[in-house]
């Protein structure tokens, strides 16, 4: 068993209009020096050992998790706990 | 003219779509439900709005590898006219039939409003009915309507005229461009996010978007007379 984080960010090109709301937000909140808020996600997979697990979520990443037009991937791969 | 209206779990604007066909156009239609494999009986796709799968992930991401997708490529490639409206717009984007991809609006707000629209294009089978530049009014409903592709390949859209719809005026939601709708190269798979089914009937108070569908009809008109005389 493995655990697969994975994280996936906007494109630095690409506008975060919810990040910039939450900027002002920080700033309001006087935490003047926030220079940047940029908001993502992170999935969480538990899978059973393959022999190529890198090239399958690489895969799981480029078709469905990610849209790589717009956002970048990164992953980690753990082991998992047995259950 | 037969249409088929796709439906996901999730869509809420089939009845719009099916109601614009079968009585704006009053022509024959079906609703095609996700699970299905073919639709080799019909000449004409239409993806309708809503929130397929709750747009759980990203808008579209998972309506793309539904069933019924491998279908829709076909008749894609075998030249079918195919209009995705909102939420179908985010699906043929996330199918990569059209190129590009969905943001949040700018200022993060659903918006549910009439807009105008420049007809950038009236040189499509589904804009032959409009004036060119003409400017229409289309209701839109999106919280994720601002379209983004890079440089290269909005120059590439602009050149090869895939630029269909425009906003005018005022940019509801941030799309590079003011984009509104594209078309894909080959000139029979449009994307949009205006609802041109919510106008299609004076006692909406619009029928701007009926010529829409009339245009697609007198296409499938002209070239289905071309094969048979």
């Amino acid at each position: 068993m493995k655990k697969v984080k994975v994280y996936i960010t906007l494109r630095e090109s690409v506008l975060d209009p919810q990040g910039q709301a939450v900027k002002d937000s920080l700033h309001n909140m006087e935490y003047k020096n926030v220079q940047d808020v940029r908001i993502g996600k992170f999935i969480e997979l538990e899978l059973d050992d393959t022999a190529d697990i890198d090239t399958q979520i690489k895969e799981m990443c480029e078709k469905l998790l990610a849209n790589t037009v717009i956002e970048n991937y990164r992953y980690e791969i753990e082991e998992g706990v047995m259950q | 003219m037969k249409t088929a209206v796709i439906v996901f779990p999730g869509s809420n604007c089939d009845s719009d779509m099916f109601y614009a066909i079968k009585d704006g156009l009053g022509e024959d239609v079906s609703y095609v439900w996700h699970t299905e494999t073919t639709l080799d009986d019909y000449d004409a796709i239409m993806i309708p709005g809503g929130f397929s799968y709750g747009d759980y992930l990203r808008s579209g991401a998972i309506a793309r590898f539904s069933n019924i997708m491998p279908a829709v490529v076909k008749a894609a490639k075998a030249g079918k006219p195919i209009l995705g409206v909102c939420n179908g717009f985010q699906v043929l984007l996330e199918a990569g039939l059209l190129p590009g991809a969905m943001l949040r609006n700018k200022e993060l707000k659903f918006i549910c409003q009439t807009t105008p629209l420049v007809v950038e294009n009236n040189n499509t089978i589904f804009t032959k009915e409009y004036e060119d530049n003409e400017v229409i009014q289309v209701p839109i409903a999106h919280g994720e309507g601002n379209y983004f592709c890079d440089g290269r390949t909005l120059q590439q859209l602009e050149e090869n005229n895939q630029v269909v719809f425009k906003y005018h005026s005022k940019n509801p939601n941030g799309s590079v461009a003011d984009i509104a709708g594209i078309i894909n190269e080959q000139g029979n798979v449009l994307g949009m996010m205006p609802h041109p089914e919510r106008a299609v009937d004076d006692i909406l108070g619009n029928k701007d978007g009926l010529r829409l569908f009339q245009s697609i009809l007198k296409h499938w008109r002209e070239s289905h007379a071309a094969v048979t005389s």
